[in-house]
């Protein structure tokens, strides 16, 4: 079915009321922020599409208490240029998705990056967008406003709608408003480098790293065959696979924790360093996730243990060619794969099957999307509990239908 | 009590022989308390005011023997309170005279230890400390600490969400579990979450932790744990005014330094916890600040004198550093032992709420006018870089007028924090105790929510009855539904 109409509410009361009449005519929609996700997620049939990016504006910044509050159609450019001119910044710095699934650079809200989960390399360091939002307002398929959570760090009053909305990809609710924690940006940054090693010993090292005092804040590791793709000259050109460290902390403290750093790992061979420029660069492409763009190839996004992560990509290498790029001490793989028939889908899920974890298909077609499973299929008793809990939010089953899941 | 308990289920609290010898025949011997005196043991939990004696006690020692004992009484409608310690200030785990309590404290083994990836697995009747204990000669420590760590278990946390000191930096519960293993009502075992990071799907997870054991009864975890810090050192800055150590918090962040905690004590709080733990607080001072700060001894002293030049923009009568470890532990016992402390000397009831950090002076000065207008003291501790505030209403428990004006007092109190933007429990948990207070905080709209998200979970209701949400209204809201 076409999209038949589409819809820019310009505030709660006006989404609500779309939202009411949707279940009243039990009309499926598409719900979204500016759309740079939209090529991510199982092909849905709607009847209109309905975004937020009308609803803008920063509602409360208050640096002291770390804390900022941003309708939900408000451009993410928008709400880190704000934290920037007080030097602090959203920690769990999100990955752009959009170019890498043909959106468009810099176009991401700040809903969409809560209704998404959507993190990067600093995640396994302060945690994941989810770890990050206080409070919610939100709009539910029945075209309710609802509220969660608040503008405190701390918060047990009642059950913890956030966490239960983030990274539900708009199937059970409209987030209108965003309330969440902010850091301060650290003084200094520093990066150690590690090259040629191979991923086993890498993951070793990253882990051997995050276990260490120091607070790294980046664990990553790329394969030689992505590091090619880097737009970092002096990485790019020495063609070995590239595993990097990340310190941030005051300018003393990460020379200090940089030279701690290198002491313990040393075993493993020649070491590397950036200064702050170039710490700079180098994470800032990570997070634009650039070594990815470009190509029409199958990506996953792979959670696993760390120490599990070499033996997931080393089967998926067994079956298909498997390009890697190790996030979060190795707990998160982008695997580009060659494109097949279904994007690798059966031997990924076969692969997670026996080491543990779950993936996501990032970047496919769509009719590949239509076919495979995107999301991880779920445990009998968990989609049984996550088909009631979208039935709670979303009881015509209006909001973005089969997103994620069939019937969800 | 002013709060009123449910008519417990005749039919239920009659049958109650027969249940028991039903229940003795799912479950190993000695899994079961029936007797008077053995089930007397847990007819409170730290809210101590309100008590009620279970209709039987089983204390399994697997998720198997949980999950029969949860499938029997769904089967039967037989209501269920899950308990870690019994050390909830808000009566989250008070039982019902219908209810069958289920203690997880038997099911408390370390499953395992994986350094590499900064996990462990346990089963969650472990106490909070048992988990840091496992993990300590590895170098590693598990980061929620609420001041009853020595007592209360993974699991309470797990309900409560609960918070603690040294939150401000490695965040709550919810922040630092990774899976769970849940037994749902009908006996079904699932496993959300695990040794990796994010849910696939729905964040259950995230659903479950803090949603004070309505939704099921977890048995085991995997947590995430951290590698210690290379060293570790709390500064005492001593004000002449609540106000004047509110901005200096303000200033410590604004300038880019997150301490791991910085707790907060008013002139009251810090007599108390002295005369207790000699921790050399200043006793002159109208409040004081705990800032404590993590590296290695040199970034240590480096952050510490950015703190204190920061602290003297606001005039402190003390700037003193802790000079060993065993002033660390003395100023860390004093402030953890606060409540206890405060118990020596009187009657208190412990309030939750949270305040935006700006609001502060305000707030303190507002909650003492609250007091003296019922004619009560009160004490104030605070953990003052997230906002949490834990004023202790002192009263004489066999006062029963006195007992009666702390309640309205402390729900004045948190009516206070609602409308300075923080809200009614910042780490204890609704309980029954601010059951009735959650309409202050929530439209009718918000609580139909979450009561149809209860309802998910556990559609017969029969989990931690007459909890969480006004008595009035439940029946109604659920079938609008």
């Amino acid at each position: 079915m076409a999209v038949l109409s589409q819809m820019r509410p310009i505030d709660e009361r006006e989404f609500a009321r779309v939202l009411a009449e949707a279940t009243a005519s039990k009309t499926p929609i598409e719900v979204m922020g500016a759309g740079s996700k939209q090529g991510i997620g199982r092909p849905m049939q709607t009847a209109a599409n309905v975004s937020s990016r009308a609803m803008r504006g920063i509602t409360l910044y208050e640096p002291s208490e770390m804390v900022m509050a941003a309708r939900t159609g408000t451009p993410l450019s928008q709400v880190e240029m704000a934290l920037a001119e007080r030097r602090q910044m959203l920690a769990f710095e999100p990955v752009e998705l959009g170019p890498l699934t043909g959106g468009q650079a810099g176009q991401a809200t700040i809903g969409g990056v809560f209704a998404t989960n959507t993190s990067g390399a600093r995640r396994i360091a302060v945690g994941a967008a989810r770890d990050h939002l206080l409070g919610v307002k939100g709009i539910n398929g029945r075209g309710e406003v609802f509220k969660s959570g608040g503008r405190v760090m701390k918060n047990v009053t009642g059950y913890d709608l956030c966490r239960g909305l983030v990274g539900s990809w708009g199937t059970l609710a409209v987030l209108s408003e965003v309330t969440f924690k902010v850091l301060p940006v650290p003084e200094d940054t520093g990066t150690v480098v590690l090259l040629g090693l191979p991923d086993e010993f890498a993951v070793e090292v990253l882990c051997t790293a995050m276990a260490s005092p120091f607070e790294v804040s980046g664990a990553v590791h790329l394969q030689s065959a992505l590091v090619a793709r880097l737009e970092h000259q002096a990485l790019k050109t020495q063609g070995q696979a590239v595993t990097a460290l990340r310190i941030e902390n005051f300018a003393k403290s990460v020379a200090y924790r940089k030279g701690r750093l290198k002491d313990l790992l040393k075993v493993y061979g020649a070491m590397h360093e950036f200064d702050r420029q170039d710490s700079l660069l180098f994470w800032g492409e990570l997070r634009r996730l650039s070594v990815l763009q470009g190509s029409d190839a199958p990506v996953w996004r792979i959670s696993t243990a760390p120490t599990a992560a070499p033996k997931v990509v080393a089967a998926i290498s067994a079956y298909m060619e498997c390009r890697a790029f190790y996030d979060w001490s190795g707990g998160l793989i982008w695997a580009e794969l060659l494109p097949t028939t279904d994007a690798g889908a059966a031997d990924v899920r076969r692969v997670i099957a026996t080491h543990g974890g779950h993936a996501t298909l990032i970047r496919a077609e769509p009719q590949v999307r239509a076919a495979v499973e995107v999301f991880q299929p779920l445990e009998a008793g968990l989609e049984k509990l996550s088909r009631r809990l979208k039935t709670a939010f979303d009881p015509a089953g209006i909001l973005n239908p089969g997103r994620m899941y069939p019937g969800i | 009590m002013p709060l009123a308990l449910p008519e417990p289920d005749r039919a239920v609290v009659r049958q109650r022989e027969a249940i028991v010898a039903d229940l003795n025949r799912l479950v190993p011997a000695g899994t079961i308390i029936a007797d008077e005196e053995g089930r007397r043991a847990y007819e409170t939990d730290a809210l101590t005011a309100y008590r009620c004696l279970p209709l039987a006690v089983a204390l399994p020692s697997s998720t198997e023997e949980v999950s029969r004992l949860l499938r029997y009484c769904h089967a039967n409608d037989i209501k269920v309170v899950a308990r870690g310690a019994g050390t909830s200030l808000s009566g989250g785990a008070l039982p019902a005279e219908d209810a069958l309590v289920i203690g997880v404290s038997r099911m408390n083994r370390v499953l395992g230890i994986d350094t590499l990836n900064r996990t462990a697995r346990v089963e969650v009747g472990i106490t909070n400390l048992g988990i840091t204990e496992a993990v300590k000669a590895q170098g590693f420590f598990y980061a929620p600490d609420p001041s009853s760590q020595l007592a209360c278990t993974l699991a309470g946390n797990i309900g409560m969400n609960s918070g603690g000191a040294h939150c401000l930096k490695y965040g709550v519960t919810t922040n630092n579990v990774l899976g769970l293993k849940m037994v749902l009502i009908d006996g079904e075992v699932v496993e959300v979450g695990g040794p990796h990071l994010d849910s696939p799907g729905y964040d259950l997870m995230g659903l479950i932790v803090g949603s004070e054991g309505q939704f099921g009864i977890v048995t085991e975890a995997t947590v995430r744990i951290l590698r210690s810090p290379e060293g570790a050192r709390p500064m005492l800055l001593g004000f002449a005014s609540s106000e004047a150590a509110g901005k200096c918090v303000s200033a410590i962040i604004a300038a880019g330094i997150i301490p791991v905690a910085i707790e907060f004590m008013d002139k009251p709080a810090i007599q108390v916890c002295e005369a207790f733990a000699k921790a050399g607080y200043p006793t002159e001072v109208e409040a004081l600040l705990i800032v404590e700060v993590e590296g290695s001894n040199e970034e240590i002293v480096d952050l510490l004198n950015v703190v204190a030049d920061i602290a003297k923009r606001f005039n402190p009568s003390v700037v003193r550093t802790s000079q060993s470890e065993e002033q660390s532990a003395a100023i860390w016992k004093g402030r953890k032992s606060a409540f206890g402390a405060i118990g020596r000397i009187s009657d208190y009831y412990c309030m939750d709420g949270t305040i935006p950090l700006g609001k502060l002076g305000d707030v303190l000065v507002a909650i003492g006018q609250i007091c003296e207008r019922h004619g009560l003291k009160v004490a104030n501790i605070f953990h003052a870089g997230d906002g949490n505030l834990h004023p202790l209403i002192l009263y004489d428990a066999n006062d029963g007028s006195q007992a009666e004006r702390a309640e309205k007092a402390g729900a004045e109190i948190l009516e206070l924090c609602v409308a300075s933007g923080g809200c009614l429990t910042g780490e204890h948990g609704v309980g029954i105790e601010k059951r009735d207070l959650m309409r202050v905080q929530f439209t009718a709209t918000d609580l139909a929510l979450q009561m149809r998200i209860k309802t998910v979970f556990d559609p017969k209701w029969l989990l931690n009855p007459a909890k969480v949400f006004p008595l009035e209204g439940r029946e109604a809201a659920l079938e609008a539904a």
